[in-house]
């Protein structure tokens, strides 16, 4: 199982040398991607912008969006939008997308949160088209776009992966729940007949040493306060020791993952290497 | 009242008085039922509460079914009952002691009339006062299930959870049966209400539904007489809530959420709500936050449980289906009929019980499938043998392969080769059956340019070699199956996405009616007499060809939204000559083009369907539907059938998870007694052994991990 690195481009007090720092840290530290998440109503980076800040400064390491909320943009322009950041990082995008769980996103962008899914489902589909036929373009690096992972617990998330995307991306949770989705991602995907790989990454959280262990409990917890009681358990979830991140490796590792994001709490540039040791 | 308790405890300040419209020593019902393991919460929330309930527990570990004059005793179950009467005095004298006020005989009619309270909680049952208030909020769904039940007591104390089934000249009569302290149980009778009519009861004082129960089941009370609390003949009311509260005002317990009785879960989700209650109220300064949080976070856990709840009611609904079970494997079924207890959880429960039901399983499949020899230590279901026809397998595992879409012009190649090489499943070794991707029948009645055929000579010469590489090599036997693509055809290989139409190199769609499958997607042509004659014919030569090139099994697809499967539905069949319209007339083209089949593929070889079970569409395909389809089939000796659901159209909202298309295959299965090969999520030897043990399937189709 390959374990990529979020950019903190959500943590409170993040500046521009500290993202650019980071990408090149996780490169050297051999993390396979970075991941960034999309949140419109929140102090947070463009994802879009930061991974292309991120490929400019690296060359080898993966990028991907963990996850885009997909029917908040112009379908022909995030086709675009993503076949450049394609072009400009050499092929080394992948792009999760999903629904978004907060209403404020849609509100703040002025877009009806209704019938979502079913345009996230078309939107897969006219994304492949766009890359596949390069209108409108450029065409992307990787032959028919970069690969797409769709995020999400409901059956028609699992319906629309099956359906036009070649992977799932889990939100996060301790690996019997990454199971119990994978196990579902799988029924979906053998029912349609699909014979290609099944794709399976997973998120989490961590924060190594005493202050940023709570720090990063404290951000998890603004970051989610918008799911009330959930917030507590993401922050519970939070990774905080070698022994910890280990074992939780494993178990994703043991249920079949094939790439774990792991996403930081804190915006130390520390934080890089001290994971990579504690992932040893 | 929980709630009351643990909300003054958390916080002595607060005020909090308790409206119950009766008095205070009143009660309904008679024992309230747990499962051990959910009360670990409970003695966190409230110690001195919880020690007060438990000490007053009866506990027992068994669980009885009592089934053609014969009682199967199953261990390693976790019980707790406690009549409702003492648990409320227990709960009623820790709240007085807490300083809770506590009105009786105060029925509440308009919530307006009390404004001074910041928060107000309706645990007022199913037929809710404070829910009925604002409805509208609250958005409720009560659906009223079929069956009709009565709730009575006795003085017999049975030794176990008890299930006893009592078939009469008026229909089949069904009783949970539960002890709740030293002196008295539960009985719950259930019937259908067809029954409940045909036994007068319907006109039956309570001193007569008495009688009648007692005459069902007196033999099995030691000779007590059945007792009575006001119980009246009701329906089971499954409520759900879209909104659980508002502004001040929030649901819990029964108001909002019930589960079959079935399940035993009633009172614990209330309770578990008031704990969950209690601490979204501490932790937010916000009334109405700290009831959006409860809501939250009570809500996955009820709809699990609703969930399981459903599926057990829907057993007990249509127990009589069962009835062609033997004993042992009917207790297995009722054991695990709500999904959360697998063969290898009640082997853990009690080892002895699942080897019983493994020796009666073995002797019978070896009986009629074997030599008569079950080997001296009886093997898991999964690995005894099943004969269809002249093909024995030996064991009861199969592998379905996912189409490669690497054929050039339908013919077969070294990569299906390679694929057909991966037989084994973990832990158990080769499979008996390698159900290869479906071949079309014609080249337009391929899904995509790669799909494989049994339409040309070459074929017949490339799929005999692979057969017979697999013959030599193994045991195992391999099927095949028929296709014609129907409006789906035409579509790029399916690792770009499915039916994607193709750009260029398309041919010409058949389907019942002219309807685009997707809006991108070609109009297919609407078939006529002479196309329904040719596809017929096309199908007959591909079983020629598939016999001669070896195959042991012959499946023909009607499902997933092909040819044959779009005549079925009425979503995609709108023809208005014979073979559109009625379900008969929807049936008849895929029943024709079985029958031709059977008359030219080998007696010896066993020939079967893959069926749908459900559109997963409303006003579809449904699985009443389904039952009529697999009679009819088996009236044309079909031997086999594969229970598959959705793809019919795009609105299909399918629902995934493990096992998903099971309680399907269950269902056909025992209504049609008919050999079920069930798919759908397989992946285990457990899951296999689960619904093998409990006569849910035959064969288990699993899916090797790609």
């Amino acid at each position: 199982m390959r374990v990529g690195l979020g950019l903190p481009t959500t943590v409170p007090s993040v500046n521009a040398e500290l993202i650019l720092n980071w990408a090149r840290e996780a490169e050297r530290e051999k993390f396979s991607t970075l991941g960034v998440f999309d949140r419109l109503a929140y102090d947070s980076w463009d994802p879009l912008i930061a991974l292309a800040a991120a490929a400019s400064v690296t060359s080898r390491i993966g990028l991907a969006t963990a996850v885009l909320n997909g029917p908040l943009y112009n379908t022909a322009a995030l086709a675009k939008a993503l076949a450049s950041l394609d072009v400009v990082s050499n092929g080394r995008l992948v792009v999760g997308l999903a629904i978004g769980a907060r209403e404020t996103d849609y509100a703040v962008a002025g877009i009806d949160a209704r019938g979502r899914g079913q345009r996230l489902t078309e939107q897969l589909l006219a994304l492949r088209t766009h890359w596949e036929e390069g209108q409108p373009g450029p065409r992307p690096a990787q032959s028919g776009g970069p690969r797409l992972l769709v995020g999400g617990l409901s059956d028609a998330a699992f319906a629309r992966l099956a359906r036009y995307a070649h992977g799932y991306l889990h939100g996060g949770g301790p690996p019997k729940l990454f199971a119990r989705a994978a196990e579902k991602a799988r029924a979906a995907w053998t029912d349609a007949g699909r014979p290609d790989k099944l794709h399976l990454w997973g998120t989490a959280y961590y924060a190594l040493g005493q202050e940023e262990v709570e720090a990063g409990s404290r951000y998890l917890k603004d970051y989610y306060a918008f799911t009330g009681p959930f917030a507590e358990k993401v922050a519970a979830g939070l990774l905080t020791s070698s022994a910890a991140l280990r074992e939780f490796v494993q178990g994703y590792t043991d249920a079949g993952c094939d790439e774990l994001l792991l996403f930081p709490t804190v915006a130390h540039l520390s934080q890089v290497t001290r994971l990579a040791e504690a992932l040893g | 009242m929980y709630s009351a308790l643990l909300l003054k405890k958390d916080d002595p300040t607060r005020d909090i008085t308790l409206l119950d419209r009766n008095p205070s020593d009143a009660t309904y019902g008679w024992g309230i039922v747990f499962s051990e393991q959910t009360l670990a919460s409970f003695e966190k929330a409230d110690p001195a509460s919880y020690h007060d309930i438990t000490s007053q527990f009866v506990k027992w570990d068994a669980i009885d079914v009592h089934y053609r004059g014969q009682v199967v005793r199953s261990g390693g179950h976790v019980f707790a009952g406690i009549s409702r009467r003492q648990f409320l005095n227990s709960l009623q004298k820790h709240c007085q002691t807490a300083g809770v006020h506590l009105r009786y005989w105060t029925e509440v009619r308009d919530l307006s009339e009390y404004p001074e309270y910041d928060l107000i909680i309706g645990a007022d049952g199913f037929t809710s006062l404070v829910r009925r208030t604002y409805e509208h909020i609250f958005q409720p769904s009560l659906a009223v299930e079929a069956a009709k039940y009565i709730w009575l007591g006795t003085r017999n104390v049975f030794e176990a959870f008890t299930f006893l089934f009592q078939e009469n000249e008026h229909g089949l009569f069904q009783a949970h049966c539960y002890p709740f302290d030293t002196h008295t149980s539960t009985v719950i009778v259930e019937c259908d209400e067809g029954t409940w009519r045909r036994a007068g009861l319907d006109q039956a004082t309570e001193a007569d539904s008495l009688a009648y129960c007692e005459g069902l089941f007196g033999g099995m009370l030691s000779g007590f007489p059945l007792l009575s609390n006001r119980s009246a003949w009701i329906n089971f009311t499954t409520v759900k809530n879209k909104t659980w509260h508002y502004r001040n005002t929030v649901l819990l317990g029964d108001s909002v959420h019930t589960a079959h009785f079935s399940v035993g879960s009633g009172t614990k989700m209330a309770m578990e709500d008031a704990i969950a209650l209690t601490r979204a109220v501490r932790q937010r300064r916000d009334i109405e936050t700290a009831l959006a949080d409860y809501e939250m976070e009570r809500k996955p856990y009820v709809e699990g449980i609703q969930r399981a709840a459903q599926q057990s009611r829907s057993y007990f609904e249509h127990t009589r289906r069962y009835f062609c079970l033997e004993p042992l494997q009917f207790t297995f079924h009722l054991l695990t009929r709500s999904g959360r207890i697998s063969y290898a959880n009640l082997r853990l429960r009690d080892a002895t019980f699942v080897e019983q039901a493994d020796r009666w399983f073995a002797d019978r499949a070896f009986q009629l499938y074997g030599d008569g020899q079950t080997p001296s230590v009886a093997p898991e279901p999964a690995h005894t043998p099943l004969r269809l026809r002249g093909l024995t397998l030996s064991n009861r595992l199969a592998l379905s392969y996912p189409s490669l879409d690497a054929a050039v012009d339908g013919a077969p190649n070294d990569r299906h080769e390679e694929q057909l090489s991966r037989r084994t499943v973990k832990d158990a070794g080769e499979v008996a059956l390698l159900l290869c991707e479906p071949c079309a029948i014609s080249p337009e009645g391929r899904i995509t340019p790669g799909t494989v055929g049994l339409y040309r000579r070459e074929h017949v010469r490339g799929w005999a070699g692979l057969v017979a590489q697999i013959h030599k090599t193994s045991a195992a036997k391999v099927g095949g199956v028929l296709v014609h693509a129907g409006r789906r055809g035409a579509t790029r290989p399916r690792r770009e996405g499915l039916d994607r139409p193709l750009r260029d190199g398309g041919w010409m769609l058949l389907a019942p009616s002219p309807l685009a499958y997707t809006a991108a997607g070609q109009v297919p042509k609407e078939m006529d007499e002479a196309d329904l004659r040719q596809v017929r014919e096309e199908f007959v030569c591909g079983a020629r060809r598939a016999h001669e090139a070896g195959f042991d099994l012959l499946l023909l697809h009607m499902a997933h939204g092909y040819l044959l499967a779009s005549f079925l539905s009425p979503l995609t069949n709108r023809r208005t000559d014979h073979y559109g319209g009625s379900l008969e007339n929807r049936m008849r083209f895929p029943l024709e083009v079985f029958a031709a089949v059977r008359q030219v593929w080998p007696d010896s070889k066993p020939l079967g369907a893959a069926i749908p079970a459900t559109d997963w569409v409303k006003g579809g395909w449904g699985v009443q539907d389904a039952t009529a389809l697999a009679q009819a089939l088996q009236g044309s000796d079909c031997d086999l059938l594969t229970i598959l659901a959705g793809q019919t159209t795009l609105e299909a909202q399918p629902e995934y998870g493990p096992a998903f298309l099971t309680s399907y295959c269950d269902w056909i299965r025992n209504e049609v007694r008919l050999p079920v090969m069930a798919t759908g999520g397989l992946a285990t030897t457990d899951q296999a052994n689960t619904l093998l043990a409990a006569g849910r399937a035959d064969l288990a189709l699993l899916n090797p991990i790609p």
